[in-house]
C-alpha cells in the first residue's frame, strides 16, 4: 500500500481538532460557547484542543469582550485551510486505496 | 505510531469521520429546526384575516356604492388586521420553532440563528417601512404586492442559512408578488394566495419531508 501518509496530518489526529476545524473552515468565525454546545465538549477539553490548532497556526484567536463577559472568536488560518483540506484529500486516497 | 493507527484505520471509519465532518460543516452553518407547522398556521391566520378584509372592504363598498377609495377607518381597520396576521404567525412561529430546535437538541439561539434572523430582516423591514410609505403617499393598491415581493426577498435571502426549500417558497411569493403588482384589483386574492395557500402548501411538505 503506498499512501502518501506525510499528507496525513497530526494536528487532526483527535477528532474533537478535526471537528473544531470543519466548523472554522464552513463558517468566518465562531466563537467558544457556541462551539462548546454544537461539539458537545466541555470547557477544558476544547479549549485544550483550540490551543493545540493555535500553537500550529492553524487557528486565529480574537479575543474581545461584550460588556463585561469575555468573547472570543476563533477563525481558520490560510495555513489551517490547507492543511484541512489535504487532510481530507488524504482521508480520500486512503478510501480510493482500499478500494483496490 | 500514528501511522500504524492510520493503516489500522478501517474504511468504516473513515466514511463516520467524513459524516461527521460533513454534519458539522452544515449544522454550523445552517438552521435546521424550522417547523413546517407554523407555515401552516400562518397561512390559517392569513386566510382568516383576509377573509375579514374582505367583509369590512365589501360591507362599505356596497353601501357607497364605490369600490375604490376607502374611508380612512376602514383603511385603520384593515392595517389592525394585518399587523394582528403577522404579531400572531411570527409568536406561533418562535414558539413552534423553540419547541422544534429542543426535540432535535439544536439551540434556538446559536450563530446561525442570528444570521438567518439579520439577513431576513433586512428585506423585511426595508419592505415593511417601504409598505408604510405607499400607504402614507396613498398607493394602497401597491401595498399588497410590495409585501409579497420584500417577503418573498426576504426568504430568498434567508434560505442561505437554513433548509433550501424555503428558497422556492421566496420565489413563489415574489411571483405572486408582481401579479399582484399587475393586477392590483384582485390584491385580497393574491394575498390569499400567497400568505395563505403558498404558506399551507409550504408547510405541509416540510412537515411530511422533515418530520421523520
Amino acid at each position: 500500500m503506498k499512501i502518501s501518509l506525510e499528507q496525513f496530518d497530526k494536528a487532526f489526529e483527535n477528532r474533537i481538532r478535526l471537528q473544531i476545524m470543519s466548523v472554522l473552515v464552513a463558517n468566518e468565525r465562531y466563537d467558544f460557547n457556541s462551539l462548546k454546545e454544537l461539539l458537545n465538549a466541555t470547557d477544558g477539553n476544547l479549549a485544550s484542543h483550540l490551543k493545540a490548532l493555535e500553537k500550529e497556526e492553524y487557528i486565529v484567536v480574537n479575543k474581545s469582550f461584550i460588556g463585561r463577559k469575555p468573547n472570543t472568536q476563533y477563525s481558520a488560518s490560510d495555513k489551517g485551510r490547507t492543511a484541512f483540506l489535504n487532510h481530507l484529500q488524504a482521508l480520500e486516497n486512503l478510501i480510493k486505496q482500499q478500494k483496490y | 505510531m500514528y501511522f500504524k493507527v492510520l493503516l489500522e484505520m478501517q474504511e468504516k471509519d473513515i466514511y463516520s469521520e467524513l459524516n461527521s465532518i460533513r454534519s458539522l460543516m452544515e449544522r454550523s452553518t445552517k438552521f435546521i429546526s424550522l417547523s413546517g407547522l407554523s407555515g401552516i398556521m400562518a397561512g390559517i391566520y392569513a386566510i382568516l384575516g383576509a377573509a375579514l378584509a374582505y367583509k369590512i372592504v365589501y360591507a362599505e363598498a356596497m353601501l357607497k356604492y364605490q369600490g375604490s377609495s376607502l374611508a380612512i377607518e376602514t383603511l385603520w381597520q384593515l392595517i389592525f388586521i394585518a399587523a394582528a396576521v403577522l404579531i400572531f404567525s411570527v409568536v406561533t412561529g418562535i414558539w413552534l420553532t423553540i419547541r422544534q430546535a429542543r426535540k432535535k437538541g439544536e439551540k434556538f439561539w446559536n450563530p446561525v440563528s442570528r444570521r438567518l434572523l439579520v439577513n431576513m430582516a433586512i428585506p423585511l423591514v426595508t419592505g415593511g417601512l417601504f409598505a408604510l410609505a405607499l400607504i402614507l403617499q396613498g398607493s394602497y393598491e401597491l401595498v399588497i404586492a410590495a409585501c409579497l415581493i420584500f417577503y418573498g426577498l426576504a426568504l430568498i435571502s434567508g434560505s442561505h442559512y437554513t433548509l433550501s426549500d424555503v428558497k422556492w417558497l421566496g420565489v413563489f411569493e415574489i411571483i405572486i408578488g408582481l401579479l399582484a403588482a399587475l393586477f392590483p384589483a384582485y390584491g385580497l386574492l393574491f394575498c390569499i394566495l400567497g400568505f395563505g395557500l403558498l404558506h399551507i402548501l409550504y408547510g405541509s411538505i416540510m412537515h411530511f419531508k422533515y418530520k421523520q
